[in-house]
């Protein structure tokens, strides 16, 4: 079938439903939120319109960067760690049988059907002193006196990838499944030992595939602001805590529209980096 | 002793199955063909002396040693895929390269045999392409290179020939046997393909259901087939059933065939090949007596089938000798009794 380019104004009208719900749900309250971080705080909770950058200003301080710095590393972490796990892990569960591998995924999907508090609060039962694995450890005799593993940033790094690594079995499963079994073989054939054929072969082949899911992972572990409050101390609160703080308990809706832009900014900034990179290596390649 | 010899190598997959105790012995140097029809476990073998499957039972030894439970990165062997399963991400310099960049040989080491290589292969200068940009015949000639880099023991081949269109292939038969010759490396290739067999090989070995039917030369196959499966397998042949009278002579299709005989003197099956078949005037001494029913020339040659008391029989002559028939016309057929090769029912 041959693809003709629209010649009158109607023939643009299947683009109008795709067109209102992205005005509707993306636009206005993106273009919303840019707006007020240009607004005015008034004391009592509300803002006026105007065109300021204090709370742009206010935010350029040692101790946002900090919280920046700390979310952008903590996002970087975990999506590293889950494609750590992830790729070993997908690709093993390709080369399983049929019926291994449906077990498998439902019991990843339905990690997927628990809210983030309920991850959270068993995780810190799960890390807790009373309560917790380390109460294993003592019985098995590998640890003297049980111990709180929580709240601390290793808590909080286990509970994101935990909860981020299903999401990231699932982008990078189709991807191995449709990678050629011989590719490997063929490794092997060739004097590579099965796990430098992994490293050689596997991984360099889905490199593009790897870029896609840590930009992914990135993205995701860049918004979560439940597992730090909960697994948590306070210097371990993401960008993401403190844009709900100021919002919700401060009711100052300027300045967390003003961290919010900004932290969409630098995510962009970051991705488009990550891309960059990733292009420009393929090209020496 | 040197080369490679299996020892009653079996592979079962669940009840079935896929190679049932395979005996072998190929000498070193020899370009061996395993040919047979689809699942007759000619890949499935090949794949355990790559040391990609494991043997149910049975050994596989190389130059006397045991290599059966040897994983496969340390057969030194090389092997083509028919997906030719070359590496996407790396150029064809790089593809080469690679069971010598993964040993951590020098990068001056690895340029002077992938040239040497290319070199080989008639592929100067495409080491910095990629593989993808290259046509079907080039990749080829890149995977066959890529498997000769270390100088293997033991060079596998599965069905390497099937994806290039006829002329190529045809082409690629004489090149990797020359190759071959020329490096005087132990070869296996496996293949569903008569003509390629018959092209390259030393040694043909025919495979149906997971056995070895006949293991022998390229014209000793064709001239004296093992049993009925090679002799219809290889080429194709009239196949006619051979009683034994009263008299102990030879009979088929009601004529007496001298110089015949069934190994215990009872039925057995005469095959004759196309080439083989004799036409004479109808009615004379010896022959059997039959109808043309059609005649296909092909220009290079012609084909006359034959009706022999319902029984088809297939003549086959060149241009030159065109036989003086048309269809419907009677004729007489003859069996030379030294070209009939009589197998057992």
């Amino acid at each position: 079938m041959r693809r003709e380019t629209p010649q009158r104004l109607s023939d643009y009208g299947p683009l109008a439903f795709p067109a209102i719900m992205l005005t509707v749900f993306f636009v206005i309250p993106f273009g919303t939120m840019i707006a007020v971080s240009f607004f005015q705080r008034q004391q009592g909770g509300f803002y006026t319109p105007a065109f300021v950058f204090s709370n742009y200003e206010r935010f350029l301080s040692l101790f946002f960067a900090h919280v920046l710095g700390f979310s952008l590393m903590l996002a970087v972490l975990v999506a590293v760690c889950c494609v750590a796990i992830g790729v070993p892990f997908t690709y093993l569960l390709t080369r399983m049988s049929r019926r291994a591998q449906i077990v498998w995924m439902v019991a990843l999907l339905s990690v997927l059907s628990l809210s983030e508090v309920i991850i959270g609060f068993a995780w810190s039962t799960l890390l807790s002193r009373t309560a917790g694995i380390t109460n294993l450890m003592v019985t098995l005799g590998l640890m003297d006196k049980a111990v709180a593993l929580s709240p601390g940033f290793p808590a909080v790094l286990t509970a994101m990838v935990y909860q981020a690594l299903p999401y990231t079995i699932l982008v990078l499963y189709p991807a191995l499944v449709r990678l050629d079994p011989t590719l490997t073989e063929a490794a092997r054939t060739l004097g590579a030992s099965p796990l430098k054929a992994f490293f050689t072969v596997v991984v360099p082949a889905l490199r593009t595939t790897i870029l896609a899911t840590l930009i992914m992972v990135f993205i995701f572990a860049l918004g979560s602001y439940l597992l730090p409050q909960i697994l948590g101390r306070p210097q371990h609160w993401t960008l993401s805590v403190l844009i709900t703080d100021q919002a919700i308990y401060q009711s100052n809706m300027p300045f967390a529209a003003a961290m919010a832009v900004f932290l969409v900014l630098v995510t962009l900034g970051m991705v488009a980096l990550t891309l960059f990179a990733g292009r420009k290596r393929e090209e020496t390649a | 002793m040197s080369g490679l010899t299996l020892d009653a190598v079996r592979k079962d997959f669940g009840s079935f199955t896929a190679v049932n105790d395979v005996q072998l012995s190929v000498p070193h140097g020899t370009f061996v063909c395993m040919l047979g029809p689809s699942g007759c476990g000619k890949t499935t073998l090949l794949r355990m002396i790559a040391g990609l499957d494991l043997p149910t039972s049975g050994a596989i030894l190389l130059d006397g040693e045991d290599i059966t439970a040897v994983p496969t990165h340390k057969r030194n062997l090389g092997m083509v895929f028919q997906s030719l399963a070359l590496f996407p991400h790396l150029t064809v310099g790089e593809n080469i390269a690679y069971p010598m960049r993964i040993r951590g040989a020098p990068r001056e080491d690895q340029k002077k045999r992938v040239d040497e290589l290319l070199g080989m292969i008639h592929l100067s200068g495409y080491a910095d392409r990629p593989v993808a940009k290259l046509s079907g015949g080039q990749r080829q000639r890149v995977a066959i290179a890529r498997a000769l880099t270390r100088s293997p023991r033991l060079f596998l081949l599965d069905e390497p020939l099937s994806a290039l269109d006829a002329k190529l292939r045809e082409a690629m038969q004489v090149e990797l046997r020359q190759l071959q010759q020329q490096l005087g490396i132990t070869t296996i290739v496996v293949t569903h393909d008569q003509r390629e067999a018959m092209t390259m090989a030393d040694t043909v070995v025919v495979m149906n259901k997971g056995e070895i039917r006949q293991a022998a030369s390229p014209m000793e196959i064709y001239r004296r087939p093992a049993d009925t499966f090679v002799a219809d397998f290889i080429g194709s042949t009239n196949l006619i059933d051979m009683e034994t009278d009263s008299a102990d002579r030879a009979v088929a299709l009601g004529q007496v065939i001298p110089g015949l005989s069934a190994s215990g003197g009872g039925k057995a099956i005469i095959s004759i090949r196309p080439e083989d078949v004799h036409l004479t005037a109808p009615g004379s001494d010896g022959a059997i007596s039959g109808t043309v029913t059609f005649v296909r020339d092909l220009g290079g040659t012609i084909e006359t089938f034959i009706d022999c008391s319902g029984k088809q029989i297939i003549a086959v002559s060149t241009p030159r000798a065109r036989p003086d028939v048309s269809v419907g016309q009677p004729v007489g057929v003859v069996l030379e009794p030294g070209v009939c090769v009589v197998l057992a029912k």
